[in-house]
């Protein structure tokens, strides 16, 4: 299977590398158009800022790229929250794969701190995504931002209060959390995933 | 249910090998740092720290390796530390696969090293450890160089100041507390976590499981940090998850 993992000036695809390489996969780490186009999916990872990867995903016409996949598209953290019509982080224009606005986390007291970081629940799970997991399984989150629960939901958690944990519409999936940091669950979703890809 | 409570071994590593010091003197060895790591992963550690207490540069090669081999094959997030000074040292270690970084000392005698790690990297990857000592005078003082230099920076206005700078974490450790073995520093954690706005890691003096419960109920702590308690399988951390579970701690087993 053709794997592709889009390149561009996030933080940290290295997880998400050695994740596929622990599954089998050696992906394809790239921002060539062509390359993108032609895998059997394409994972969209990244740590980071919204307003400066959508200029650099922009200026290397990656933007257009990504809209366009036909193929199972999997965005992880910024990915997910790039995929979105618009981000209150930089009040940036995103991808506008999903019509929804990214929020900023607004805490409603001291014990609830900013960022979400760290191991949380998921739940109202409904997706392929997460066969064979079980409502409440821990998975590993770190982000400011968050996407409100909308008719894309496939899991929420209930940080200050319930939000997208995941999203999916038609070849488009995403996740706020790190599958690749996620311990065994973590690999089971992107096993999952995968197997998406193969059906 | 909301965000768990997370348990941390911590590996101290020196040429590519686990140690612990007490009292951050005397080291004894504790087998291999990736296998050790893979260990605490399966048994539902939250994430893990490596500690490279080299000073060689041959052992900072050796630990970058163990570093990269970490990321290979573990699917926790990792924190590396010690020897970090500038940001090409973080530019490694990122590279290498680390999740985030723990500065320290490069921290105190260059506090503006934080901003540029928050902005350059992002705060998530900043962690900043701060080992301190209750002295005489009734308040605690910040050390240098693994607790061998004492500072005048007083613990809590540099907490307060890491966290201004865009620090994303605190880890503190009490000296004090450190290798003894009777609980954490719970009053100071306490009063750290409640009047800051990033999670604060409690680090050393884990002797037993009530220990662990204290430092998230007494201490407010996000996290706990131990070294020895699970090296020399003292404490299991299926056991000890299942017991702070039983405790009302919401932990991720």
């Amino acid at each position: 299977m053709k794997v592709a993992v889009v390149k561009y000036n996030a933080g940290n695809i290295y997880s998400v590398i050695h994740a596929l390489n622990r599954l089998g996969i050696e992906p394809l780490v790239t921002d060539e158009k062509n390359e993108i186009e032609h895998a059997d999916c394409v994972i969209f990872p990244g740590q980071g800022e919204a307003q400066k990867t959508m200029e650099y995903l922009r200026a290397h016409q990656l933007d257009q790229v990504i809209k366009g996949l036909k193929q199972p598209v999997l965005g992880i953290c910024i990915g997910m929250q790039l995929m979105c019509a618009h981000s209150e982080e930089g009040e940036t224009d995103c991808l506008g794969i999903f019509n929804t606005t990214v929020k900023r986390f607004v805490s409603t007291e001291q014990s609830l701190k900013i960022p979400h970081m760290g191991w949380d629940t998921l739940t109202e799970l409904d997706s392929a995504l997460f066969k064979g997991l079980q409502e409440n399984s821990f998975v590993y989150f770190i982000h400011s931002y968050y996407v409100p629960v909308t008719e894309y939901t496939i899991a929420q958690n209930n940080y200050i209060h319930p939000f997208s944990a995941a999203i999916r519409k038609d070849n488009f999936y995403a996740t706020q959390f790190h599958p690749e940091k996620s311990g065994r669950i973590g690999e089971q979703i992107l096993q999952n995933f995968l197997n998406i890809v193969r059906t | 249910m909301s965000l768990a409570k997370r348990i941390i071994p911590c590996l101290d590593v020196k040429n590519g090998q686990t140690v612990k010091g007490t009292n951050f003197v005397h080291l004894r060895q504790a087998g291999d740092p990736v296998e050790l790591g893979q260990k605490y992963s399966d048994e539902n550690a939250d994430e893990l720290v490596f500690l490279d207490i080299t000073a060689s540069h041959e052992g900072r090669k050796t630990f970058t390796d163990v570093v990269r081999r970490v990321a290979e094959r573990i699917s926790i997030p990792f924190t590396v530390g010690g020897g970090i000074n500038e940001l090409k040292d973080i530019d490694t270690m990122l590279n290498a696969g680390a999740d985030k970084v723990s500065i320290n000392s490069a921290a105190i005698r260059t506090p503006e090293l934080i901003d540029m790690v928050a902005r350059h990297f992002g705060s998530q990857v900043c962690i900043v450890a701060i080992d301190a000592k209750l002295e005489e005078d009734g308040n605690w003082y910040c050390y240098l160089n693994g607790g061998r230099v004492k500072t005048d920076k007083k613990l809590f206005d540099w907490a307060s100041e890491v966290a201004d700078r865009g620090a994303g974490e605190i880890l503190f450790t009490s000296m004090d507390h450190d290798g003894v073995k009777h609980g954490f520093a719970n009053d100071a954690l306490a009063l750290m976590s409640t009047s800051l706005p990033i999670p604060i890691i409690a680090s050393g003096g884990a002797g037993c499981m009530a220990d662990f419960k204290e430092t998230f109920t007494k201490g407010k702590s996000d996290a706990a940090l131990a070294a020895s308690v699970f090296h020399y399988n003292e404490i299991s951390i299926k056991e000890l998850k299942q017991y702070l579970r039983t405790e009302g701690i919401n932990v991720r087993i």
